[in-house]
């Protein structure tokens, strides 16, 4: 069959009579039910967690077998269709927004833990199994670290396209650190398995290239995941300061001091404000700033290390401390932290999520200057974020009613992101590019960089056809590869001294 | 040839050189030995791929800070362990050269210099290329700068030694003390001639007393013990197990009448054997699936335009 991009093709007949064909293919693979169409059913794919995007595909699959990604992979190849792969759809740039064109594939049937394997510390899933699923399967004696707050729901399938962190990010690493092995749909069909349950397979590290490519290199069918042991102890403590400033210092001399704590996370006035009116776990309204210091491992060090720590925060003006007594204590100071996206509903009518990243020596400089630039707007930003790697959430208050807001406050966005990359950061520590801040690589990238991206994108996927428009700020075809390349004798060398 | 070049864009202009010469195109990187720069209140530093892991310990360690690798030769490039993902038992705690690197510069053949990454530990933002080519022995392109993540130095150190004579207790010993929440620096083990030993290392404020209640013989002074796993990985053949696997290695590896270190929960293996061939027979060596070599070769082919680099 002749590979035509059907959306090439001049004239709407040719190309609806080709979609035709091609849905009746998908229904063939997954079945008439697990195929949708019909425009007010879509509705509900229209966007992933981040609204302020929308757009409705061609058709959505729900595939219920790893061999029915595969094949509707195979059928978009095929067609020269674009598709998108979808988990839970809680991510919040746009990653999984899907192609106006183009097949949208959803995974969230695809649940099935396939291997618990305790000894080797293992767990092999399919892409829709959730977060907190696989720390369910291996506690209590061994949990899964990456917690992106969404971790009730949002997928694995969507923490590894995404290299999810969370909160816990700080002691424990991110997505990228506990995936070994991965079974991939290529975006032309073709289903490779790359690394394992062993650790330095041969060959490329191909899963570190993959994990956090956003869907633009392939789809995951099976993942393999490292475990942990649960700590033995757990230390919670949150500290309030007259300023974040105050708090950041803290932070500072903390890290300093050589402590490695599980989280250290700080709310500013405008986020204690709104999240003790929706969960009212007795954060202090007259404080400027709150610490939320976590600390986990052994009794021994953890005893030791949350002394240290209260003494830093007292040193560094701390107006009171409160150390959880027990569980249910530390589960309210956690409550307040994660309610915090949430609650700003009531403070206020819109609001926009920056995810930009500073190095954290520079965060009271770049507050300072979040701060300036607020006042200049005249709009509300509010901070709650992971203080200790130094990745900020500013929440832009706007109200979309009034004319011109949304805007402006997108504009102000963009500076926040500007002002982190000048610092030496970066526009996105956990969220992902998506098609929310592509528009921002070029502040961190070079054409040159871009294109070195684009080589392995090509190498993956020379069509195009999987998750385009994201990542890359404006699209890139692939070209033909210049020259025949020469298989290099190194290569069966380096096998060949494999073990 | 002894071009050593003391900038990216120089070195990046030397590689297309060589390889528009027809290859195999190598370039020193002699000339790029500084440390850029080391910000030790964000635990980070920028290092050219000519600087020696044990200088820029040095530098570190005047902060009190450390650059968590521990590869055999502590003299060798970070250009060369980031090309041979070169580590040591101090993976266990604090992962790979992989799981260090936060940024990375890659000088190409084609003379363009490619950035991924950045300076900040969490940065999702572009495609890793530093995973990339770390372990890719130099054949997408030349590592000119890696940015990396630091850690504290430990505030004292003290290691726990099980020794036994029978392969099933070394294996449950490893399974225990990987399986127990102690959070150790390191848990390696070796085997020679039918006997050896596991050993959990503690870090931290209170090292010793969690090492005492761990049992097994107890050293504070520890550190000739960890230089002999280290160098006991120069040379020897790795291989890659499961964390319940060591009792077969243990015997395969009396067999072949050799010896072994290793990393006891990551399951990696170092074998020294002059007939590796019973190990061999028992952990067949892995090659990638077909479906991945033609991936890396389409990756070659799109990196290294002149298919000149050679490892």
């Amino acid at each position: 069959m002749a590979a035509t991009p059907w959306a090439k093709r001049s004239g709407w007949d040719t190309a609806t009579v080709s979609a035709e064909r091609l849905i009746d293919r998908l229904t063939g693979i997954c079945g008439a039910a697990n195929v949708i169409t019909r425009p007010h059913q879509l509705r509900t794919y229209e966007s992933d967690g981040l609204l302020m995007y929308r757009s409705r595909p061609l058709a959505a699959v729900l595939p219920e077998t790893r061999e029915q990604v595969r094949d509707a992979v195979r059928a978009c190849a095929d067609t020269g269709v674009p598709w998108v792969a979808r988990g839970s759809g809680t991510g919040l740039s746009g990653g999984a927004l899907p192609h106006s064109e183009g097949v949208l594939i959803v995974l969230s049937r695809l649940r099935r833990i396939l291997d618990v394997d305790l000894p080797n510390q293992r767990v092999v899933v399919e892409p829709g199994v959730t977060n907190l699923e696989v720390s369910k399967a291996v506690g209590p004696t061994h949990f899964y670290p990456p917690d992106p707050s969404s971790q009730v729901v949002c997928s694995i399938g969507g923490n590894v396209a995404e290299n999810s962190g969370g909160a816990h990010c700080f002691k424990y690493g991110f997505t990228t650190n506990y995936v070994t092995g991965l079974e991939v749909v290529l975006p032309d069909g073709e289903v490779v398995e790359l690394g394992g349950k062993e650790l330095d397979p041969p060959g490329y590290d191909l899963v570190g290239a993959f994990v956090g490519s956003e869907g633009t290199l392939g789809v995951a069918t099976r993942i393999t995941l490292r475990v942990v042991p649960t700590p033995e102890a757990v230390r919670t403590l949150v500290a309030f300061f007259d300023s974040t400033s105050a708090g950041g210092w803290a932070v500072e001399r903390i890290v300093a001091a050589g402590l490695a704590p599980a989280a250290i996370e700080m709310m500013d006035r405008v986020s204690i404000h709104a999240a003790e009116a929706a969960t009212s776990a007795g954060y202090r309204l007259d404080a400027a700033a709150a610490l939320l210091v976590e600390l986990d491992g052994p009794e021994l060090e953890c005893s030791s290390d949350v002394a240290e720590v209260e003494a830093i925060c007292v040193d560094a003006g701390a107006t009171e401390i409160r150390v959880a007594a027990d569980e249910i204590e530390r589960e309210r100071l956690w409550r307040a932290r994660k309610a915090t996206f949430g609650a700003m509903g009531r403070v206020a009518k819109h609001y926009y999520v920056q995810d930009s990243v500073v190095p954290r020596t520079k965060l009271a400089e770049v507050l300072a200057l979040i701060d300036g630039l607020a006042d200049k707007y005249g709009m509300t930003v509010a901070n709650v974020f992971h203080a200790g790697d130094g990745n900020l959430h500013p929440l832009v208050c706007y109200d979309g009613t009034r004319p011109g807001e949304a805007e402006r406050a997108e504009e102000l966005a963009g500076r926040i992101v500007t002002a982190c990359v000048d610092a030496g950061g970066s526009i996105t520590g956990e969220h992902g590019v998506g098609v929310d801040k592509k528009r921002y690589m070029p502040t961190m990238f070079s054409e040159s960089d871009l294109d070195a991206f684009a080589r392995l994108r090509c190498a993956f996927d020379p069509a195009g056809l999987a998750n385009p428009g994201k990542v890359m700020p404006t699209p890139r075809l692939c070209g033909e590869v210049p020259g025949a390349y020469r298989e290099h004798p190194l290569e069966r060398a380096r096998v060949a001294e494999r073990f | 040839m002894a071009v050593a070049p003391t900038t990216y864009d120089e070195a990046a202009d030397a590689l297309r050189a060589a390889a528009e010469r027809g290859g195999p195109a190598g370039i020193s990187l002699a000339g790029l030995d500084r440390i850029v720069r080391h910000d030790a209140g964000d635990l980070t530093a920028v290092l050219q791929a000519g600087v020696r892991l044990s200088a820029a310990q040095e530098a570190f360690a005047r902060d009190g800070q450390m650059l968590a690798l521990d590869p055999p030769d502590p003299d060798a490039t970070i250009g060369e362990i980031v090309s041979a993902a070169e580590s040591g038992p101090l993976r266990h705690r604090y992962g790979g050269v992989r799981d260090l690197l936060i940024g990375v510069a890659i000088a190409l053949t084609d003379g363009t210099v490619a950035r991924s990454g950045g300076r900040v530990i969490k940065n999702v933002a572009g495609y890793d290329l530093a995973k990339l080519v770390t372990g890719s022995r130099g054949t997408l392109g030349v590592v000119l700068e890696v940015a990396v993540r630091l850690h504290p130095l430990p505030r004292s150190r003290a290691t726990a030694v099980f020794a036994t004579a029978d392969s099933v207790e070394l294996g449950r010993t490893v399974n225990a003390l990987s399986h127990a929440p102690l959070e150790l620096e390191a848990l390696d083990v070796r085997w020679a001639e039918g006997r050896g030993a596991v050993l959990a290392r503690f870090a931290g404020s209170c090292a010793a007393a969690r090492a005492h209640r761990a049992g097994g013989e107890v050293l504070e002074n520890d550190e000739e013990l960890w230089a002999a796993q280290r160098s006991g990985q120069a040379g020897a053949r790795k291989l890659s197990l499961l964390q319940t696997e060591w009792p077969r290695l243990c015997r395969a590896v009396d067999e072949a009448g050799g010896s072994l270190v290793g990393r006891g929960a990551l399951g990696l293996a170092w074998v020294a054997a002059d007939d590796t061939s019973p190990v061999r027979a028992e952990f067949p060596p892995r090659e990638p699936p077909a479906a991945q070599r033609a991936l890396e070769e389409r990756l070659r082919a799109r990196f290294d335009v002149h298919g000149a680099l050679v490892a």
